[in-house]
Parts: C-alpha cells; structure tokens; sequence
C-alpha cells in the first residue's frame, strides 16, 4: 500500500468516532463492503475471532455492533494491516475502523488483560511499556561504540534526529540494535543525536492499542520535545515510530522527513557498501515487518542492504513480502502473549519461526525491536535455538563493518 | 452508603533511590511519588463496593506533588469527589497523615466506611487506618480482603488474611476503618481519555488541613537513614558438568549443608 501524501492526509481524519464515521470519506467507504471475506481469511487470528472484521462490518452497517464491544475478539488483533492491504474494497480497517472499535471495546471490556493494562499504565507514567525508569533511556549510550550525541547536551542543530524508542533503549537485545545503529550512522558520516532520556515512546501502538487518550499525552509530548530542537529529518529505529510520525503525527505538525533506519541506511548504500568488508558466510532469511512491509511498501530496502553483505545468501519463507506472517506483537499483541497462551492460541511467533526454519536459513534476520524477543523464545519454545539465531539486519550489518573498535 | 477511600503516596521505587546529603531521609531531588499500591487497591475496593450498593466514594487524599493527578485518576474510575488534605511540605508521619485524615473526614460528613492500604512501603507498620479510627472513635480492622456490608447498613462482613493461609471472618459495626490488603479485583484500568475528561469537568477540593502545631512535635525521630550493604556475593562456577558437580558437593559439604 502506497504512501503517498494525499493517504497521509487521510489517515488523520481526526474527529471520526464510530458514530459520525459515514460521514467521512474513509468510514463512507464500509457501506462498500462486499462481503467476501478475504480480510477474515487472511487475519492471523481470524479462525479464532468471534467477530473477525468481516462481521464486524456487517454488524455495524446492521446497527448491532454493541455486541462486537462485548466481546474479546478485538483483543486478537495485532494490528498488522493484512486485511486492510487486501481488502478489494481499500477499506481503511487496521488503521481506521478497528481503532475505533477498539477503543469502544476497551471502554466496555469489564477487565483488561493484565499485561496490557500494566504495558498502558508504564507507557503513561514512564514513557515505556516495560516500567523502567525514564531517567535510564539513554543508559545504553555508555557502552555505545562511538560517540552519541545527546541534544540537550550538544545545544546544536544536527542533520539527523535518531529517535530510539523503547525497545531499542532499554531491552538488552534491542541495545544491542542501538549499539550497531549507532557505529553504522557513524560509519556513514551521518551528523546525529538522540533525545537521551527526554523522549518517550511514540505512542503508535497507544493508538492501535484501544487507547487514544494515551496516544494524545505522548504526541504532546513528543511535539513539544521535537520543537525545542533544530534538525533536517528524522531517522526511526522502530517501525512503529516511523507509522506513527509519518501518518498520525503530520496532522500535529510533524513537518520533518522521517525514514526508518532501514530506509535510511539503503539510501546510502553506496556509501555503506565499501565499509561492507568483513564476509560473513550466514545464510539469512528476512522476516517483513508488517509496519515496513505492509503498510509502507518498504520490501525492497532492507533485502538490498543485506545483499550487500559479503557472503550473505538470502532465502525466502513461504509467506513473504505483502503475505509475510505477523510476529504477533503489534496492536498490543506485544503484551498479550499470556492471554493467547492462556485460551490455547499458537503464537504467531511461532508459526512465523516454524517457517523460517524450513527455509534451511541460519540466521533470521529482522528489522523491528519487537521481533528479537518474539523470534527468540519462539526458537527456544521450539526446541530451534541451537539451528537459528535472530538478529536485527543492523547487527548484521555492523558485524560486516572493517574495522571493529 | 457513603465511603470515603484514605489514599497516600509512596516512593517510586522503579527510580533509583538516593539519601539526601544530611543521611536522614531520601533525597527529593531524583525522588518520584506513586500511590501506595494497598492504597490503590482501597479505592478500587470503594468503587467495587459503590457499584454494587450505591452510594458515593470520596477519594481523600494527602497533598503532595503529582497528587492531582492520582486524584483525577479516582474520579474517572468511579469516585464522586475528590478532597486533599495535609501540607505537601510537611512530609508527614504516620500519626500527623492520621490527625490530617481524621480532621479532613470530619469535615466531609457522614460516612459509613472508611477504606485506606493496610501498608504502604512507607509504612510497614500500618499505622495509620488504626490511628485514623482512634481519633475518630470507630473500630478498625486491618489486612482486609474482603467486605460485604449488611442489608441494614449498620453492620460489614470483613474477611481478613492471616499468615499460613488462614482467613477470619468478622461482623463489624459502621462506620468502621479497615486496612485493606487486597481488593477483591485488582484496580480496573482508567482509560487516559477518562482521566482527561475528568481533569476538564471536575475539581479537587481542600479541607481539614491539621497544621504542624496540631500534630505537635515528631514523637518518633530518624536518626540516620542508608542503603543496605551487600553483605556478600554469589560465586559463578564454570566448567566441565562432572566437575562441577563435585565441587558444589565439596562446598555444601564444607558449609554442613550436606
């Protein structure tokens, strides 16, 4: 699904609640549905929705959607826009119609998965999901390779605002991301700072998440932040971020050129390609992040980076590109993984897992934050983890880097 | 049945904690406040109690920075108003918090019940719902889990939690203070958007407020506060299995564990 501007400015039909939604071009365009059932068929979760999407069309062009606000199918949508890239009819569902109803079902839902509540609670109060300490974000920068600058520090325009985000931040595997980000942006040349400690998560998944209020305490947050400082564009670690820059914070005057730091570092291939020395003789299967994939078109970046990489053979999983498999975490799923377990649903991490092993790949390769952890208990619960390793493309990158200091 | 719900805040222990310079309490300056979690689960207890039976929920809480939002969090999750009381500056002890509390609850009117944390970290000894009832003259009871009031109104089933597992069952007469271990649900989220609406259509009243010369001088004084010294550290033995195996033997032998 292409992004182009004029679908920037549709996504941020601000104001639409279930309610007005007819009145809307977006929401007008459910009265086209036809019913074919391929956004059922091609959620991950579909076969174990009360409701699946298909329904809750029906129902709510039927005026029975209270039902659906009752229910618990919503809490098996991990946002990652299957549906709506295949909906013969563009209907606007992942990024639109589910949020909406979504924050309807949170309203109703008469208790909210523990972990969820607790992820929501910790992203309000501290910034991340994970409840560490917003003093410790930049926590990871002491042990950085190079240099990172720090804006509230530096007190100087930069060329590339790098916005971290939580995973990358403090997660010990997603450091490791940062950690490589950061020598490949020094590699490069590139004039860069970060936030340190002052950012808080983008809040993407707040929004895709049931809870838009918590959304609008981060975006104010994080445009009062950005507005402090002077910088040409912005360079997003995490897919989510860069979703929710490039389409939800535009209509609050995020004017900046943002990329995700796989885009960004592909358009400087050339650049990067001569430092690419080290051969490393890995055979890597790249796993499609839906918010990259899916809803940014962005296939061909990350593959060309690691084909790159001396030595590097890339082989593809059955579903790939536009049918690539959910790793489960998006729209919440992130926190929800004790609710699947706990009413018998397989992990999407595991069933994407299963996939790449087949592939006879030995390295996974990824370019989310939250993919290292997903992939890598999915390979321990299955038994694969002496088969496969899961690494950021970043880290494979920086492992083909000359000189290491 | 009115209720009215005693809420503190607590060190937030997810921030480092420092001592401040003069070793006798934490330093303020990194120090963020949270509410006490029993305290939390008071109020969810409250509303629990009010959705089922009617009634209102007062949240009374003691000033101190960040409180406001605590408090406009209890009004989105069902409380009907919001009081503080208390000096924010005085950083009160438990018994000056308990005078706070009494005077505030005298002021706010009737009242059936009076639910507050049966701890705070800051608190271990649970001291203050029991004062709070003895200034106010009403039985308490402490470590509760479980309430349901009467048909009458006069009278609450209290269940209580003791160690081993062990729980006790007891009739009480309202207006009672209890110290609430645990609500009979953990505290429901409060959706952001609530919290907003709230702050926009609702407001936080002051009252009751004991001043320093009413608590009279500190009974009981810190004289010195620090962190705990490691005492020791765990010893990482690598190598071959076999190997190992006889070395742990050879160690807890060695320490008569064996």
């Amino acid at each position: 699904m292409a992004s182009t501007a004029a679908q920037c400015q549709l996504d941020s039909v601000s104001g639409m609640t279930l309610d007005n939604i007819l009145q809307f071009p977006e929401g007008h365009r459910i009265l086209s549905c036809i019913q074919c059932g391929v956004c059922a068929g091609t959620c991950p979760y579909g076969d174990v929705m009360e409701y699946p999407p298909r329904k809750i069309i029906a129902m709510l062009r039927a005026g029975m959607v209270e039902k659906v606000f009752h229910s618990e199918s919503l809490l098996n949508c991990v946002a990652c826009y299957a549906c709506m890239t295949k909906c013969p009819r563009d209907i606007r569902l992942t990024d639109i119609l589910l949020p909406l109803m979504k924050e309807q079902a949170l309203m109703h839902l008469p208790e909210l998965p523990a972990e969820l509540q607790k992820a929501l609670q910790n992203t309000l109060r501290y910034g991340n999901p994970m409840g560490e300490s917003s003093r410790k974000r930049a926590a990871w920068v002491k042990n950085a390779p190079v240099p990172v600058p720090i804006m509230n520090e530096i007190r100087r325009p930069v060329d590339v605002l790098w916005f971290v985000e939580c995973y990358t931040s403090y997660y010990p595997r997603g450091q490791d991301t940062a950690r490589a980000t950061a020598r490949l942006l020094h590699a490069i040349g590139a004039d860069f700072a970060i936030l340190g400690n002052e950012e808080k998560c983008a809040g993407e998944c707040g929004r895709l998440t049931w809870e838009p209020g918590l959304f609008e305490t981060l975006t104010d947050y994080n445009m009062a932040v950005f507005q402090k400082y002077q910088f040409n564009r912005m360079v997003a670690s995490c897919p989510h971020s860069y979703n929710a820059f490039q389409r939800r914070y535009i209509p609050l005057g995020f004017t900046w050129p943002v990329d995700p730091v796989m885009a960004y570092l592909a358009y400087q291939i050339e650049k990067l390609k001569p430092l690419l020395t080290r051969k490393l003789n890995y055979k890597v299967t790249y796993h499609d992040s839906c918010c990259l994939g899916r809803f940014n078109d962005l296939y061909d970046e990350p593959r060309a980076l690691l084909k790159a990489i001396p030595g590097v053979k890339l082989v593809e999983m059955v579903h790939n590109r536009m049918n690539s498999i959910c790793c489960g975490g998006g729209g919440g799923g992130m926190w929800l993984d004790t609710y699947f377990k706990a009413k018998g649903h397989e992990r999407l991490s595991e069933r994407r897992v299963k996939e790449a092993v087949a592939t006879g790949a030995d390295v996974l390769a990824v370019s989310c934050p939250y993919e290292v952890s997903r992939f890598e208990d999915a390979l321990k619960v299955l038994g694969f983890d002496k088969k496969m390793v899961v690494r950021d493309v970043t880290e494979l990158l920086d492992e083909a880097l000359e000189e290491q200091p | 049945m009115n209720i009215v719900a005693l809420l503190r805040v607590v060190p937030d222990v997810v921030e480092e904690l420092e001592i401040a310079p003069d070793g006798k309490a934490l330093d303020s300056e990194f120090l963020r406040l949270v509410i006490s979690e029993t305290d939390d689960h008071a109020l969810e207890q409250a509303v629990l109690l009010k959705e089922r039976l009617g009634g209102t929920v007062t949240a009374l809480a003691i000033d101190a920075p960040e409180i406001d939002e605590t408090l406009y969090g209890a009004l989105a999750r069902g409380a009907d108003r919001a009081v503080k009381t208390g000096d924010a500056e005085m950083n009160l002890s438990a018994r000056a918090a308990a005078l706070s509390f009494a005077a505030a609850i005298r002021d706010l009117g009737p009242v059936d019940l009076i639910v507050t944390g049966a701890q705070a970290i800051g608190d271990l000894d649970g001291l203050v719902a029991p004062m709070v009832a003895y200034y106010l003259g009403m039985p308490y009871l402490g470590t509760v889990t479980g309430v349901a009031p009467g048909a009458s109104g006069k009278s609450a089933t209290v269940i209580r939690e003791f160690p081993g597992g062990v729980r006790g069952e007891f009739d009480v007469p309202l207006p009672a203070v209890l110290g609430i271990q645990a609500a009979e649900k953990p505290p429901r989220y409060v959706p952001v958007a609530k919290v907003r609406a709230a702050m926009k259509s609702q407001s936080i009243a002051t009252c009751g407020v004991a001043t320093a010369a009413e608590s009279g001088p500190p009974v009981v004084e810190v004289l010195s506060m620090a962190k705990p010294e490691p005492s020791g550290h765990a010893q990482m033995l690598e190598g071959d299995p076999d190997v190992l195996a006889a070395r742990i033997c050879e160690l807890m032998g060695a320490r008569g564990l064996l």
